[in-house]
């Protein structure tokens, strides 16, 4: 942001700065020790059979490599069930997020550039639901789906996923800056529809919401637990989250140690979350950034 | 928060008729409509329902089995909540923990974020990317690694610790804290960093350069303008992430199944609200109540840290 000033900077000159740049160089790199050794630790085990798991040092590779094998175990175990599980999770992250993004940005548009009444309350609710925490609505909506033949199915967790007070919030604060009044006011005097002002003049202008809204609602729902440990009875409609946590459910009651497999299914659950956010990183740290002024 | 910020649209609309301002408002009311039905159906009619379903209570008649009369109650199981020592003893362990671990994580994700900006370009990009790896890590995921990494079978820590001469059980009544504070604040830094760096990277270094003119070395150029200007978005942050803590459910629950004498079914509100729902006999009513009264204690957390940050931005 700044970065273009950097070279008006003068070049550090107290008697502190001689020894500030390796000490910031030293610190941040025990910093990213912390981060990232756990991760490799998980690397490094899942390529180790059971027995070397509990005789190897852990922070190194042990003499066979059992990658393939721990793969193959995590596939097979229960005829695939590990595949449905991620399908689940990319479904009901993909779909949730992609959905959520729609509608919060027209919630927002309307709320941004449109006067009726009632628009005052909609926005005090937004406010309002803020302060409500989302523990609080998942045993009622548990109970109400229940009534209605709603739990355990794949609607249970979808629905709720489309509803997201803050992103209609982040969609409207952006609107208001990044859409002029000018622009719809000479679409409408033209002719143009609202629905066609909506899809080819306000839509285009949005990448970077849109990208925050889809990123930031894809990341909470692949996180998603207690909604989905809540609703969900049968491990076919499962989330990766759920089918790792009775891996480790497991562990303590039968002869069979699950071990290996969640390890290999960890693996398995960090890859599309970490491409997601890759891809994305540009738009949502802005987005965050965004969302935190503004917020 | 402005939440009308029309100034300058009624001019633009002088020239139309109100009839015509009125049709375009509907109009525009229909975009928002996908949302507020959803928003209807997930967010106000489960709220009110709490409320209702924390009214009743249901009772079994006699030696009937699955003849239970569900009656009107008033405030009855609002009276058992707050004689409910297990319940107030697990908000009491989570808003404990609260306050000890979220100055951890705002303190060193401060320190973090202050580095990066210190740091040369190249550095600082390898580095924030580095430092949000945690962030990338779905929670499920990062709980168990961590537990594996502190079990005494497979885990590194262990024996690390036994090779400078300390026996470290993880799980142990005391050391559960310790175990469970590190974990998020491995979790959580990266993501609070990267706010904290957002706003640091939106003063103007201008205000470096006279400070720098002024004699003040870099150290005191971090507590004197860096730190104060982010205050506000600290707090923030600070607010997010408290909500976000009292309402502790994954991590205890993973921490259960490695430890289930330490990690108590009811260890933190949520997991008794769970324990209530589902595996003590389906009380619904009273986990109702036990909901609203968490959401009114996180509500009235937030309200008065909000309007204390509010206030001393003005």
């Amino acid at each position: 942001m700044n970065r273009n000033a950097a070279p008006i900077r003068p070049k550090a000159n107290g008697p502190l700065s001689r020894w500030s740049r390796p000490g910031v160089l030293i610190a941040l790199a025990l910093m990213a020790f912390y981060a990232v050794a756990p991760l490799w630790w998980l690397v490094v085990s899942v390529t180790k059979s059971r027995i070397e798991l509990y005789n190897t040092s852990g922070m190194w590779f042990g003499a066979e490599n059992h990658l393939l094998e721990n793969f193959h175990q995590l596939f097979a175990y229960e005829h695939g069930l590990f595949f449905r599980w991620l399908g689940n999770s990319v479904l009901y992250a993909g779909v949730g997020s992609v959905v959520c993004m729609v509608i919060s940005i027209m919630a927002g548009y309307s709320l941004s550039k449109f006067e009726f009444r009632g628009r005052g309350f909609q926005m005090g609710l937004i406010m309002f639901s803020f302060l409500i925490p989302t523990a609080l609505l998942t045993l009622p909506l548990y109970l109400l789906f229940s009534g209605l033949h709603l739990t355990d199915t794949v609607w249970s967790v979808l629905i709720p996923s489309f509803v997201n007070a803050f992103d209609v919030y982040l969609a409207k604060e952006y609107i208001d800056g990044a859409v002029p009044d000018e622009l719809l006011e000479a679409a409408r005097i033209d002719g143009a529809g609202e629905i066609r002002i909506f899809r080819q003049i306000v839509l285009p202008l949005l990448p970077t919401p849109a990208a925050t809204i889809f990123i930031l609602t894809f990341v909470g729902q692949w996180n998603n637990f207690y909604l989905p440990i809540t609703m969900l009875r049968g491990s076919d409609k499962w989330t990766l989250s759920l089918g790792l946590f009775s891996f480790m459910q497991t562990k303590q009651n039968t002869l069979f140690d699950p071990t290996t497999i969640a390890l290999a299914g960890a693996v398995v659950s960090i890859i599309p979350l970490a491409v997601v956010m890759i891809a994305m990183q540009r738009y949502w740290r802005s987005g965050v950034a965004l969302g935190s002024v503004k917020g | 928060m402005d939440i009308a910020s029309d100034s300058g649209r009624a001019g633009i609309r002088e020239n139309l008729t109100p009839r015509w301002k009125k049709r375009l408002g509907h109009k525009g009311m229909m975009f928002g409509i996908p949302f507020f039905a959803l928003f209807l159906f997930s967010f106000i009619i489960p709220f009110f329902y709490a409320l209702w379903e924390s009214l009743y209570v249901r009772k079994s008649s006699g030696l009937g089995i699955g003849t239970a009369a569900t009656h009107f109650a008033g405030l009855e199981q609002y009276l058992r909540v707050m004689k409910d020592g297990s319940f107030w003893a697990g908000m009491g362990r989570v808003a404990v923990f609260t306050c000890v671990v979220m100055p951890l994580i705002m303190i060193f994700a401060l320190v973090e974020a202050l580095l990066i900006d210190s740091a040369k370009a190249r550095a600082k990009k390898a580095y924030r990317f580095l430092l949000l790896i945690p962030y990338m890590v779905p929670s499920i995921v990062s709980t168990l690694i961590w537990v594996y990494l502190y079990s005494p079978g497979i885990g590194p820590l262990r024996r690390m610790f036994l090779a400078i001469g300390l026996d470290v059980n993880f799980f142990s009544p005391q050391m559960l804290w310790v175990s469970m504070a590190n974990l998020l604040i491995w979790m959580n830094v990266g993501f609070n960093m990267l706010i904290l760096y957002g706003s640091l990277t939106s003063i103007d270094p201008v205000l470096y350069e006279s400070a720098k003119v002024d004699g003040a070395g870099e150290l005191r150029i971090a507590w004197s303008i860096k730190i104060p200007m982010v205050r506000g978005t600290l707090v923030l942050t600070c607010l997010l992430s408290m909500i976000g803590m009292l309402q502790l459910f994954d991590q205890p629950l993973l921490f259960r199944s490695a430890s289930p004498e330490t990690v108590t079914a009811n260890f933190t509100p949520i997991m008794t609200i769970y324990n209530y729902t589902f595996t003590a006999g389906g009380d619904y009513n009273y986990a109702a109540a036990l909901s609203v009264v968490l959401a009114i204690v996180i509500g009235v957390i937030s309200a008065i840290v909000y309007g204390v940050s509010n206030r001393k931005e003005r």
